[in-house]
């Protein structure tokens, strides 16, 4: 199976609230509130990580879940927001498109 | 309940600023009749100061920016701050009066991917726009910038000022926005100027004027459940806070000072002495606003409009009470019920208590005034 790559959207707005992420879309204004372990997933796409890498390494470890659990639900949030257009996925490294964020 | 309304609620437990409205520079190429700023530099924050209370407020969890002024564009540096405001992933609302707005300005403020840009407009008719703007030729140029914005995709409210010289062309400025396909908003409050001057509120559209608005089906959708009765307030709403003003919400001034609310001149601290975060947390001023409950609102809360009237604390404030009512939202309770507000019911029995007839001594002559 070809990695997933995934890259924050630069036409976001964001910021971590109690633990929650907030995220609004700038484009249709869809409002976002992501839990603790979607936050981990959202903070670490660079756009050069692959998705499996930071499910192992950021969801698995932090949170004590099962692999393919974590998996289905890293893959499930990452198809919902890149249809909002506020996370951007690629089979190639986006390099160009991750905007690192400084304070989300 | 909303995400956003959850989200509130939560900045709200948590003590978060969670809306900054930043006014940049009061400077302005318009001079409107009913602005309440003194358009003069006093020494505005540079863009350095500027750019490090950005990073104090994202660092402090603020998400919801408007950028505002005066005019935001009247500073050079406007473009900027917006840059740097994006790259702090804030929700940047861009209010402005689209003067100085052309097409790679448009393209500019879409590139920066802002969430709003709002634009006043008091006229449909230029005559009368621009004999409020005291700009000749401003209402062209406003819906020219309209039009670029439309054309980059942008969101633009149209932001509808309402004063006795522009009521009667409220429903051609409505027209205006649905031709252009833009939002619609209202607002009929004039406020008291910077210096304390009150000659502009007699600008203000009289009651009767209120009452059309607040029956108008267009605007506020259910005319009937709006203008209900209020039903008595529960203890939630006793417990509860007039509005966001110093709770997650302030306002900072071209200057670093900052307020409650823009429209609530309580000094609470300066960004150029102190972090933001410290004024947010301990200013004794911000600390004095947020104990107030609506239960200790002496007149309020007795009033039969305390859970559904726009009250506003900072009215309040510049009428002398913060604690006190704001006459103004007293009159728009009214004109939306019929119910007067305990206020009012308690002025008319000041007058009341007052005596009927005065008499002079005949020895003084004819009596002047008999009522």
């Amino acid at each position: 199976m070809a990695e997933k790559y995934i890259a924050r959207s630069k036409a976001i707005a964001a910021r971590l609230v109690g633990g929650e992420m907030m995220v609004m879309s700038a484009a249709d204004s869809t409002f976002f509130t992501l839990n603790e372990v979607a936050s981990a997933i959202w903070q670490a796409a660079d756009g050069r990580t692959p998705l499996a890498e930071i499910v192992a390494g950021k969801v698995c470890q932090e949170f004590e879940v099962d692999p393919e659990q974590a998996q289905r639900g890293a893959d499930r949030f990452v198809d919902e927001l890149s249809q909002h257009g506020i996370l951007l996925v690629s089979d190639q490294p986006l390099i160009d498109s991750s905007p690192s964020p400084e304070h989300p | 309940m909303s995400l956003l309304a959850e989200m509130n609620q939560k900045a709200l437990n948590l003590g978060l600023p969670i809306s900054v409205h930043f006014d940049i520079t009061y400077r302005c190429n318009e001079r409107c009749v009913h602005c309440y700023l003194d358009h003069d530099d006093h020494g505005e924050m540079t863009t350095a100061e500027i750019l490090d209370v950005l990073e104090q407020m994202a660092d402090a969890g603020v998400f919801f920016l408007s950028l505002s002024g005066g005019e935001v564009l009247m500073r050079q540096d406007f473009f900027e701050i917006v840059e740097r405001a994006r790259q702090l992933l804030f929700n940047v609302k861009v209010k402005t009066n689209g003067v100085m707005i052309r097409e790679k300005e448009a393209t500019r403020l879409r590139q920066l991917g802002i969430e709003q840009v709002q634009i006043s407009v008091y006229s449909h008719r230029p005559e009368v726009h621009d004999a409020i703007t005291k700009l000749p030729g401003s209402l062209k140029r406003t819906i020219q910038a309209i039009r670029f914005l439309k054309a980059q995709g942008l969101k633009v409210v149209l932001a509808n000022v309402l004063m006795v010289g522009n009521f009667s062309d409220q429903q051609g400025v409505i027209e205006l926005a649905k031709e252009l396909g833009v939002s619609y908003t209202l607002d009929p409050t004039i406020t008291p100027k910077m210096d304390g001057d009150r000659s502009i509120l007699a600008l203000r559209i009289p009651g009767t004027d209120l009452k059309q608005i607040f029956n108008n089906q267009e605007l506020v959708g259910n005319v009937e459940e709006f203008c209900a009765p209020p039903p008595p307030p529960g203890e939630d709403i006793m417990d509860g806070f007039p509005c966001s003003a110093g709770h997650t919400a302030c306002y900072i001034s071209p200057y670093g000072d900052v307020f409650p609310c823009v429209q609530f001149p309580l000094p609470s601290g300066n960004v150029r002495l102190q972090k933001f975060l410290d004024i947010w947390r301990d200013s004794p001023q911000l600390k004095e606003v947020r104990s107030i409950h609506a239960r200790d609102l002496p007149t309020c809360s007795t009033c039969a409009h305390v859970g559904t009237c726009t009250r506003c604390p900072g009215l309040a404030y510049m009428e002398g009470n913060m604690r006190g009512p704001s006459t103004a939202d007293c009159e728009k309770s009214f004109q939306r019920t019929g119910i007067p507000s305990a206020n009012m019911l308690r002025q008319n029995r000041a007058a009341y208590a007052g005596p009927l007839i005065q008499i002079q001594a005949l020895a003084n002559s004819t009596p002047d005034h008999v009522f």
